[in-house]
This record gives C-alpha cells, structure tokens and sequence, in this order.
C-alpha cells in the first residue's frame, strides 16, 4: 500500500513536470519575440524542473518496507535512500535559486542591448503581412 | 523528454539572435540535469548520477551568468538598423 501511494505520488508530480516542460518548449518555438520567449523559457522550465525532481526524491522511498532481516538493516537502507532524496532536493533548491537569477541577467543583457518588446503595432503588421500572402496564394 | 528537448533544439538552432540561443540552451542545459537524475534511477545508481546532475546545474548556471555579463558589456548589435543613432555622449568607449 506505501509504495503504491508513493509511487502514484510521484509519478503524479513527475507527469506534471512533464506537461509543464511541454508548455515551456512549445513556448519557446511559438512566441513571437524574445521577451516573451524568456518568459515562457524562465517560469515553465523551473517549475518542471522542481517538479520532476521532488517526484524522483519521493520515489527513493518506494521499497522502503521491503524485506529486512533487522532493524539495523532497515536503518542502513533508510540512510542511504534519505541521503540521495536530500541531494535530489538539494538541486531542485539550487535550480530553483539559480534559473530566475540567470533569466533576470539575460532578460538585463538583452534589454541593454536594445532588443525591441514585441508591440501591437507589430502584431497588426504580421497579420496584414500574412493576409497578404493568403491572398498572394 | 527528450523528445520535448528537440523544439527547444529548434530554437538554439534557428534563434534570431544570440540570446535566444542562449535562453534555449540554459533550458537544455537544466533539462540535461535533470536527465541525468532519471538516468540514475534507471539504472539503480542513483547516489553517483545525484552528484554529476548537481555539478551540471552548477555548471550550467556559471556559464548563463557569463554569457550575461557578456552580452552587457559589448556593444550593442543592433545599431547598424538605425544609422542615425549616435552613441550617448559620455558612454564608456568599449
């Protein structure tokens, strides 16, 4: 009964991440400049990534209760499953303190470098553009 | 996920400008921790795969910040689309 809630739990966590991940991705490709790019890049990339990792963490339990012959030999699996679940958690915390720093220092690099945001007046232009190769096709 | 790694390859591969190469590739950088820690799991060895995932990330941060730092203190590439723009009296002549 434990494994199979832990398992569900983190698969749960893990499947999220995953559709999250996907958002980022299709983000990435479909947004129409580079501001809007990094926003979809910054937020979906950290929270997948928190999310797939704390699943992975919590999956370290799933044979917890497994066959041991004493009690020693259950503390020793605990410590050493304890051990790689802190360190899974340890580079979720890192990543989640990391990506929003470097995504500020890109978003800072880019806006000095003169990068144009992507206003009305362009999206009124592509779709004239557009409708004009429609109607050329 | 590595099939959702691939559109972001896209990006790295035909990004209009350095930066959004740069964003793709932290993205893939990230991702490519994570990848490792799952591989770990696969493959019951997840206590060695933990500490190459976290030296990655650490990595992978490093090299995003430089690439900023960078980009911030070369001028900029996109004074060639307006001629008549003059550099603002007083910046520091890189």
């Amino acid at each position: 009964m434990f494994e199979i809630t832990i398992s569900i739990i983190s698969g749960a966590l893990i499947c999220g991440g995953l559709v999250f991940f996907l958002g980022a991705a299709v983000g990435l490709v479909r947004f129409p400049d580079f501001y809007t790019r990094m926003h979809s890049a910054g937020k979906g990339d950290t929270l997948s990534t928190i999310m797939i990792l704390l699943g992975i963490a919590l999956y370290q339990f799933h044979d917890l209760f497994r066959e041991a012959h004493s009690l020693e030999e259950f503390f020793e699996h605990f410590k050493i499953e304890l051990l790689v679940a802190i360190k899974v958690t340890a580079i979720s915390v890192l990543i989640m303190l990391t990506s929003p720093t470097s995504t500020h220092a890109l978003m800072e690099a880019g806006y000095d470098d003169g990068m144009e945001p992507f206003t009305c007046e362009d999206e009124d232009a592509d779709e004239n553009q557009n409708g004009k190769e429609s109607a050329g096709q | 996920m590595f099939v959702l790694m691939l559109p972001v390859m896209y990006r790295v591969v035909l990004g209009p400008t350095a930066l959004d190469r740069i964003v793709a590739i932290n993205m893939i950088g990230t991702k490519t921790a994570v990848l490792l820690v799952v591989i770990g799991q696969f493959f019951d060895q997840a206590g060695m795969f933990v500490d190459f995932a976290l030296a990655y990330a650490l990595l992978n941060f490093v090299g995003s910040l430089a690439a900023a730092r960078y980009f911030k203190r070369t001028r900029p590439i996109h004074h060639d689309l307006n001629p008549d723009s003059q550099p603002e009296p007083g910046a520091p002549a890189i």
